[in-house]
């Protein structure tokens, strides 16, 4: 059901609490928004829980060692042409890519609200290239610290824990980012192909919180993982 | 609030939020670069962190303009999430405190250097 549709359907328009009372009484619909986003918003809540799981998990295994924590400043630090190592480059970086793919896919929603389809597409397949760009600099990353002698059970620097966490972590938000370049690209075809002209284009929004969703996650490791 | 035609607004929020994004990211890698320590790296840190998280959820992800039905749906479960870090940080301080008192373990170490 469109939103217009469920707005003509007699729905509360009142906003606040006054609204999430009459959302939630007398058996009838509760979300006013197309049930594709209502489900898309039910599992990034899911996906939350389990992200949330991996870093109080994180947290818990760091507390509770002993052992010495690796500095992550030092340990994905970067040195260009001969120069002394710039600390936790790499890892900016990748968060400025995530940052601009999220504004892109941000403007990519937007153009397709106002039934642009052609720079719809192109900001979509915008933003797939720079989580492409994101998920090749985490392989980066990734050998670089194989290199290093980083294992799952051990590293040279301190606490072993760090190594699992670190795989663990970043590992499954890279499939996550992978998963959603695929994602993207299969609704940006979609979308050229004009298969959404009559439906609307709400599908873009959907994949838009998928991504966004994404990003937020990379917000907390960042914060969590890089720089505490 | 949700308008009958989807969420569309302006193209100038997405900019000007883009924009502090870019700059918070900025921020929270100065903080590493300049090496600030202490108290004040984890309020900084934490700071920029709740900002941006609640910048991409209320205007790029649009929170800010759905039914309170929604955002409760979406900002009232992981509210819960607040008790498990409390009860596991409480759990992890008490294994620590165990490995040293009993199997002698030294939780005064530096980490070793990395060599590039």
């Amino acid at each position: 059901m469109s939103q217009s549709e469920a707005v003509a359907n007699g729905s509360p328009t009142a906003g606040g609490m006054t609204g999430f009372v009459q959302d939630w009484k007398s058996d009838k619909q509760t979300y006013q928004v197309p049930w594709g986003k209502a489900m898309m918003w039910i599992f990034l809540v899911s996906d939350t829980f389990i992200f949330s799981c991996f870093l109080v998990g994180y947290m818990t295994v760091r507390i509770s060692t002993a052992d010495p924590w690796p500095l992550a400043t030092e340990v994905f630090a970067l040195s260009f042409f001969g120069s002394d190592p710039i600390p936790l480059i790499l890892i900016a970086i990748m968060t400025f890519v995530l940052i601009t793919s999220s504004g892109t896919m941000a403007l990519a929603v937007n153009f397709g609200y106002r039934r642009d389809k052609r720079k719809t597409v192109m900001f979509m397949l915008f933003t797939a290239a720079l989580g492409a760009t994101f998920v090749g600099m985490q392989a980066y990353e990734w050998s670089k610290l194989i290199g290093y002698g980083v294992r799952p059970w051990s590293n040279p620097w301190g606490a072993e824990q760090f190594g699992s966490v670190f795989y663990m972590i970043t590992g499954f938000h890279g499939l996550h980012v992978s998963a959603g370049v695929i994602y993207l690209l299969i609704i940006a075809r979609k979308v050229a192909r004009g298969d959404y002209d009559k439906k609307g284009y709400e599908i873009v929004e959907i994949t838009g919180l998928y991504w966004h969703f994404v990003d937020l996650v990379w917000v907390f490791i960042f914060a969590f993982f890089y720089l505490l | 609030m949700a308008s009958e035609a989807g969420q569309q607004h302006p193209l100038g929020i997405y900019y000007k939020i883009w924009i502090l994004l870019f700059v918070l990211s900025l921020f929270s890698y100065m903080v590493d670069y300049l090496d600030v320590q202490g108290v004040m790296r984890w309020t900084l840190v934490l700071l920029f962190m709740a900002l941006k998280a609640g910048f991409i959820l209320a205007i790029f992800m649009h929170v800010k303009w759905e039914r309170m039905a929604l955002v409760m749906t979406i900002l009232g479960p992981p509210i819960v999430l607040l008790l498990l870090i409390f009860f596991m940080a409480v759990e992890g301080n008490y294994t620590e405190s165990a490995r040293v008192q009993y199997l002698g373990h030294d939780a005064n170490q530096a980490p070793a250097h990395v060599e590039h």
